[in-house]
């Protein structure tokens, strides 16, 4: 039981990362104090006989610290939070040489539209996978994010990506992979029976062994099918 | 549930709002019904915003000019039920009778004429189904027009059906003599309720027919 | 109100079953909820118990039908559709027909007139209506379980368009028995809040003004007001997702251009004053409780009412918080996150003015003393894991995984639920006048807090690596396998934590025949409900009391005991003939 994340892959990783740390620093030091003063004045302050408790109703000014500190805390974590998430969820924040994807979200499956050779998508050498995503390393990918039936959600846990498939909208998820390796995919959003069924893998190659692979698959792309993408991993 | 207005009052002269609790209460219920119909008309104008093209120009479907009359006599409604409440503070009885009748017929009158605009919309192609609209005949706009307009003139037409209810039982109550010049929280309520559905028709008039 | 005087010669039926006894309401609200929450507490033991041992035979399961429990050889094993009923309807039916009739229903009709000093609620028969469009309300939600199709099963916000059309799910009658269902608690609800509001300004005893109003019934005062804003929201969303449903409007459905996410806005625009309809009351019950333990007055007493209202305020503009990976503009995101940051605030201050007021106190840990400390050490980490989740890119990772689920546990279960057991057990001497029993009270309260501790404080951990909330069977994703081992013990917990309930059961039955006889003021409490005998004859009061100071004049220098009653005459006043009404200068 841990109360550390798990390590990321991505270049979102360090910030999403980095608040979390400061805000379970900060939450956490407010955490050990208020309890321990509670237990602290539970002990101190417990009943004896003959006694009677300081009649006190309160003091101004403790009410304008405890009001103004955690108000700068909050908007302190508020303010630094929010570059990364312009970052993350900005659509003017893609790069420009980013790889363009497509991933069509159904009950119960994540289907991949590659952009294929020619770096378009919408075109005859596009290439698709189920449930199962290639991208190179250290590349930035952008992904338009669609489905077909119910809302589902894109959840890429070590690249610290998630993003809501909304029917009838195109929404724009991007990130960088930043080290080689087969990462999970989930849905994170109840979209019916099999929800629990809806998950995937995440490659990330080297760049030259994605390129080939973009290649090989080109070369076949009307006869590739799901079974051969199955055994590319 | 009326209680007379005076025993409230001098059970509890502090330090309450020297408001009847009757009235108070219709006051708060009002402050829900704004919030429902905010839901409402908001939906509707969010998904105006986002479906342009589902809507009709004014005029080119609903029959504006029917409604607007339809809305003249919702308002002299509103007029007939402020001479019914001039007339208990008065202890006249007769035109408490007179004028509570009148504003149950227009008010019927009203949504009489709704529901006759429901139907010839309707037969047009005019309805609230997505897989239906403008499958009878070709119509201006799409299923989100449909939708909308029925929700919101429909709870509305129920609002005024339910006023038109109460009404009946407040003029029995006025044939009974239960009302007067110092006791007509009853009528008073009953007012406040009227007023505030002919002011969401006005509202909705507006935004569903002129604009 | 001529009837009142002659209650007792009230046939049975209408004393006791249709009544307009606020008292009795309280009574019937407390019954009807304490049985829903068995119900979502057995709900939750089967949900755990599939995501503790995935697809094995759920022992007893043999008794629910094939729809819901495959049956095998070797026992009958949870079908994926019916665990998503199962959360949903867990989730459903303990927010709104559990925690909110406990806090509102009970609290509301039990303390409102008995604090402000009224005889009865300004509307007697509109409250019978409430409870008696609350009740059947419930029942129908859990007749769906039982129809073609099955219960409800897109979770407990109902997001479209899995919830807006049969097709997605299979599930057609069982939705629209949700909606229909929430739809007349939702009228339920309004009738209260009206006449909550309506009794609290007009109805309070000469003396008893706005600052002389104990916390309870301010935060329930804020609560009404919030219900009756927020719950016609969620019943128009309601309506148009019922339209949906039934007669073919697409006003979700994107087949036709439909928005589903103007549901979530609708949903937690409603949602959002929900959660704190599901606690302020909750804070009210504790500060009274706990000035009481400590014998203190509050700290902060204005402060306190202070934090309530701008809770209230802030609680409608921070809706969108629940839809940060929705697809929501990230610009409104941002706007969300710093409101939301800002809403910590006042749950900060009520917090430290919690602390305050038992600091130097000389306290008495009485079991409702206990299960109010609890409230107050468990929201401290509820309201602290909010900070997490109110930061957009940290909420990307742990949006809609097991950290959200121990937010919640820790706000609603160690916050509402210990607030609620601290409330029923100090108010049930004005309920069924006789103490519950210390010791086994006690008990209950350090079992439960060990236990529940244990059930929920794992799950942040487990949210944090990554586990997703909602879904059937974990162990289908390798990354969460070497989870499993804590989903196990998690769900060991829970099955000793509702089996603990049973103590409190027992010492609530047993207590209403062979508790301690109360007396009038049996905590040596302050507040005007504790003037008259437990319980309080109909009509409450015999005459109408005058109010001469706060609830919390606890330890005054001036008197000799440690508490001093709302409506005992200033020594000064003693000589005056103190019971005709009289006006009273703050
Ligand atoms: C201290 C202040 C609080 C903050 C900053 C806060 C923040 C949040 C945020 C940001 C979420 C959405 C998380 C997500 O889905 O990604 C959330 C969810 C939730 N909060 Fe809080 N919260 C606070 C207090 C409370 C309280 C007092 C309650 C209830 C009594 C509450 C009940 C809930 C519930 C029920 C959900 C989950 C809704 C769902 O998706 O099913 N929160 N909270
Ligand atoms: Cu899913
Ligand atoms: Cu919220």
């Amino acid at each position: 039981m841990s109360w550390l994340l798990p390590e990321s892959f991505s270049t979102f990783g360090p910030d999403v990362d980095f608040l979390y740390y400061v805000i379970l620093w900060v939450t956490g030091v407010v955490f050990v104090i208020t309890e321990a003063l509670l237990v602290y004045f539970v002990i101190r302050y417990r009943r004896r006989e003959g006694q009677k408790a300081t009649y006190i109703h309160g003091s101004t000014k403790a009410e304008i610290i405890w009001t103004t500190l955690p108000f700068i805390a909050v908007l302190a974590l508020a303010f630094i939070s929010i570059p990364s998430w312009n970052m993350m969820k900005n659509p003017d924040s893609v790069p420009a040489d980013a790889l363009d994807y497509i991933v069509n979200a159904k009950q119960f499956e994540w289907e991949i539209t590659y952009a294929g050779t020619d770096g378009v998508t919408g075109t005859a050498d596009d290439i698709s996978t189920i449930n199962i995503m290639h991208v190179p390393v250290n590349q930035a990918v952008n992904i338009t994010l669609r489905s077909e039936d119910v809302l589902h959600s894109f959840f890429l846990p070590e690249m610290r990506v998630k993003q809501d498939a909304v029917p009838g909208m195109d929404i724009t998820v991007w990130f960088e992979a930043t080290a080689a390796g087969a990462y999970p995919i989930g849905c994170a959003e109840l979209c019916g029976n099999l929800h629990t069924t809806m998950g995937g893998t995440l490659n990330v190659y080297e760049a030259a062994e994605f390129d080939a692979w973009v290649a090989s698959q080109s070369a076949d792309a009307d006869d590739a099918d799901d079974a051969d993408d199955q055994e590319d991993q | 549930m009326s209680q007379p207005a005076a025993s409230t009052a001098d059970r509890h002269p502090m330090p309450g709002m020297m408001v009847y609790n009757v009235k108070l209460g219709m006051w708060i219920f009002l402050l829900s019904e704004v919030m429902f119909f905010t839901a409402l008309i908001g939906s509707y104008i969010i998904l105006r915003f986002a479906h342009p093209d589902h809507f009709a120009e004014p005029g080119a479907v609903l029959n504006v000019p029917l409604t607007a009359f339809n809305t003249f006599v919702l308002i002299c409604s509103s007029v007939s039920m402020v001479k019914a409440y001039a007339a208990i503070t008065q202890g006249d009885q007769k035109g408490l009778k007179f004028w509570l009748l009148v504003t149950i017929l227009l008010g019927t009158f009203f949504v009489g004429v709704q529901v006759y605009e429901y139907i010839i919309l309707a037969q047009e192609g005019f309805v609230p189904m997505a897989e239906l609209y403008g499958v009878a005949h070709e119509i201006e706009g799409a299923a989100l027009y449909g939708a909308t307009f029925y929700t919101m003139t429909g709870f509305h037409g129920t609002h005024v059906t339910i006023g038109i209810l109460c009404m009946w039982f407040v003029l029995y109550r006025a044939w009974q003599g239960k009302y007067s010049a110092d006791n007509y929280g009853g009528v008073e309520i009953m007012g406040l309720y009227w007023h505030f559905v002919d002011l969401v028709w006005i509202i909705l008039f507006t935004i569903v027919y002129l604009i | 109100m001529d009837a009142h005087a002659h209650a007792h010669e009230m046939p049975w039926i209408r004393r006791y079953v249709f009544s307009t006894d606020h008292k009795i309401i309280a009574i019937q609200f407390l019954l009807m909820s304490l049985f829903f929450l068995v119900v979502g507490g057995l709900l939750a033991a089967m949900i755990r118990w599939q995501l503790g041992f995935p697809s094995e035979p759920m022992p007893g399961g043999m008794l629910l039908p094939d729809e819901m429990m495959a049956p095998t050889p070797a026992g009958a094993i949870m079908l994926p559709e019916f665990y998503n009923s199962l959360v949903t309807m867990h989730g459903t039916i303990m927010i709104f027909f559990a925690i909110m009739p406990l806090l509102v229903g009970v609290f509301g009709n039990l303390l409102i007139p008995l604090q402000i000093g009224a005889d009865d609620m300004a509307f007697p028969r509109l409250n019978m209506a409430s409870f008696w469009m609350a009740f059947p309300a419930g029942l129908l939600m859990l007749v769906s379980f039982a129809v073609e199709g099955g219960a409800a099963g897109a979770g407990w916000t109902s997001y479209a368009p899995l919830s807006a059309s049969g097709e997605y799910t299979g599930v057609y009658l069982g939705q629209q028995l949700w909606l229909i269902s929430l739809t007349i608690l939702g009228f339920a609800s309004l009738a209260g809040a009206v006449n909550y509001i309506t009794t609290i300004i007009n109805m309070r005893a000469p003396g008893m003004t706005w600052f002389r109003m104990p916390l309870a019934t301010w935060a329930l005062f804020i609560t009404a007001i919030l219900i009756l804003l927020a719950i016609p929201i969620l019943a128009g969303a309601l309506i148009m997702l019922l339209f949906d449903q039934t007669i073919g409007t697409g006003f979700f459905l994107p087949a036709s251009d439909g928005e589903p996410l103007l549901w979530q806005h609708l949903f937690w625009f409603f949602g959002h004053p929900e959660v704190y309809i599901l606690i302020l009351p909750a804070m009210g019950i504790t500060s009274d409780v706990l000035a009481n333990g400590a014998r203190k007055p509050v700290f902060g007493y204005h402060a306190m009412v202070l934090a309530i209202v701008s809770i209230a305020f802030l609680s409608w503009i921070v809706w969108g918080h629940h839809m940060f990976q929705s697809g929501m503009n990230p610009m409104l995101g941002t706007t969300f996150m710093i409101t939301t940051m800002v809403i910590a605030v006042p749950s900060a201050i009520k917090v430290f003015n919690w602390l305050g007021t038992i600091y130097k106190g000389n306290i008495h840990l009485h079991t409702p003393m206990l299960h109010a400390l609890g409230f107050v050490s468990m929201f401290i980490i509820g309201g602290l894991s909010g900070v997490f989740m109110a930061s957009t890119p940290v909420d990307v990772y742990i949006h809609d995984t097991y950290f959200i689920v121990a937010h919640i546990h820790y706000v609603l279960f160690g916050g509402s639920l210990f607030a609620i057991f601290a409330g029923v057990t100090f108010w049930y001497p004005k309920m069924f006048g006789r103490l519950m029993n210390e010791k086994w009270g006690r008990i209950h309260f350090w079992l439960t807090l060990i236990l529940y501790n244990l059930v929920f404080w794992p799950m942040h951990s487990i949210g944090i690596q990554g586990h997703m909330r909602r879904i059937y069977d974990p162990t289908q994703y390798e990354f969460l396998q070497p989870l499993q081992p804590i989903n196990q013990f998690i769900t060991v917990c829970v099955f000793a934590l509702v089996a603990v309930q049973a103590i409190y059961a027992l010492n609530f039955i047993i207590s209403i025949w062979k508790g301690k006889k109360a007396g009038n003021n049996p905590w040596h409490a302050n507040s005007l409900e504790w003037t008259v005998p437990s319980p309080p004859p109909h009509g409450n009061f015999e005459l109408v009391p005058i109010v001469y100071r706060g609830p919390y004049e606890y330890s005054a220098p001036d008197v000799e005991e440690d508490y001093w009653l709302q409506d005992t005459p200033p020594p000064s006043e003693t000589a005056a003939p103190a019971l005709e009404p009289q006006p009273v200068a703050d």
